[in-house]
């Protein structure tokens, strides 16, 4: 197949990267498709253009923290989820609670999970948490027994539908001057 | 519950309906226990449940509240009550400096329920925002992502192996079975198609052999060689064999196509 300009044909070559891709595509991977002899502003438009096509249709084109990806339209996730009836096993009050912390303080340390829980932190959430590639090490305080700090994931942000930690849900305004 | 109506009077006042919110006696809350993330969330329930304002929380009632239910938990479950004893100190320590006179000198003292109340208002807000992390669909509970079925072709290839390797292959053969000939006169059928199907046959037992394998120097004449080699020239040009070499000089394995 002979290299094209064609914006339908362009369009077609994103559409089919981002339907077949397992993780979503960055701006760069989407560059390299065209062996970047494509213009990033160029891209942009087309994925723009490829968002407004698929408006009326099942899935749509949405963008996450490591790039865009097809997932179907919300409308129709209780009828998918019908085809796995095994509910997604529910974390327990004390992983989702520290996640929140890392979220909304990273990077914290064990320690500062702790002072904010009150009790210390079961070393198997941190694992699941690890596990689950929401939250990894970014570093060690330079402070006696040199802890380490952890801090979300772009995978957390791509897992929960987000482009960046600004979109988080909002904390309540009342506590968040005081930190 | 018994099903009559209620004929209740509690301090000169009549009560028709039991009350919402029913206090919980201690020797209930084994079933509570787990319920409760830490301390905090501890002393949070007791604020909420008995109404009591956060900003300026009634120290004597909330530790007296605490104790009763730390000291039913260290009966039931000593090990989780580390975290508990420490709170407790806490309050107490906060309550006494509440009853001790202000030093003269010290003007504006701070409240010393402030640090307490900026950790249960801190731990609250983490508290609901992990509910509302809980309840964001995410990727597999909720939100569902396309993944079209791609057979992505694997990008390293088979080092290709050229026509003068092979001939260079062929020609060590020829010279090794130089050194086993013998002369007979005879004739010989040899059938290149036989030989595809005898080379097919042996490469399904053996998945992978050495081409110099392929030949029986030792025993087959020359004519049978060339059979042979012409029968592998067929199959890899019918595409039914691979026939790879991983660098120049090193030794060519022949396999059947497809089979990995």
């Amino acid at each position: 197949m002979s290299e094209t300009s064609n914006i339908r044909e362009l369009k077609n070559v994103l559409e089919v990267a981002l339907l077949t891709s397992h993780q979503p595509l960055s701006l760069d991977d989407m560059l390299r498709l065209f062996a970047e002899r494509m213009e990033r502003a160029t891209l942009r438009m087309l994925l723009d253009e490829l968002r407004q096509d698929w408006t009326e249709r099942t899935m749509e084109l949405v963008q996450v923290a490591s790039g865009y990806r097809f997932q179907a339209r919300e409308e129709y996730s209780i009828y998918l989820t019908r085809l796995n009836p095994e509910k997604q096993a529910k974390y327990s009050r004390a992983v989702m609670e520290t996640l929140a912390i890392i979220a909304y303080r990273q990077p914290v340390t064990r320690g500062d999970i702790e002072e904010i829980r009150g009790v210390t932190v079961n070393p198997n959430v941190m694992r699941q948490l690890q596990e689950r590639d929401w939250v990894d090490v970014v570093g060690q305080r330079e402070v006696p027994g040199r802890p380490s700090l952890y801090a979300t994931t772009k995978h957390f942000l791509d897992d929960f539908n987000l482009r960046s930690l600004a979109e988080l849900p909002p904390m309540d305004a009342f506590v968040q001057g005081e930190i | 519950m018994i099903d009559t109506p209620l004929n209740a009077k509690i301090k000169g006042e009549e009560f028709t309906t039991l009350p919402k919110d029913l206090y919980i006696p201690p020797d209930a809350l084994e079933v509570y226990l787990d319920a409760f993330e830490g301390p905090l969330d501890l002393l949070l329930y007791l604020i909420r449940k008995h109404n009591l304002d956060i900003l300026d929380i009634p120290m004597a009632d909330l530790t007296r509240q605490y104790m009763v239910y730390v000291e039913k938990m260290r009966a039931i479950k000593l090990e989780l009550a580390g975290d508990y004893l420490l709170m407790s100190a806490m309050l107490i320590e906060i309550k006494s400096r509440m009853l001790l006179p202000k030093p003269t000198e010290v003007l504006e003292e701070d409240d010393p329920r402030a640090e307490l109340v900026r950790r249960l208002m801190e731990y609250e807000a983490i508290k609901l925002v992990a509910q509302r992390l809980d309840e964001m669909p995410k990727v597999g509970d909720g939100i569902h992502v396309a993944s079209v079925y791609f057979q992505h072709i694997s990008l390293v290839k088979p080092p290709e192996v050229s026509l003068d390797d092979l001939a260079e292959a062929w020609r060590n053969v020829l010279k090794r079975a130089s050194h086993f000939q013998h002369h007979k006169v005879g004739r010989a059928e040899l059938s290149v198609r036989e030989h595809m199907s005898m080379i097919l046959r042996r490469l399904k037992s053996d998945r992978m052999l050495e081409f110099t394998q392929l030949f029986d120097v030792v025993n087959d004449g020359i004519p049978k060689l060339v059979v042979c080699f012409l029968a592998i020239l067929e199959l890899a040009r019918e595409g039914l064999l691979r026939i790879t070499q991983q660098q120049a000089f090193s030794p060519i394995y022949v396999q059947i196509n497809g089979d990995e």
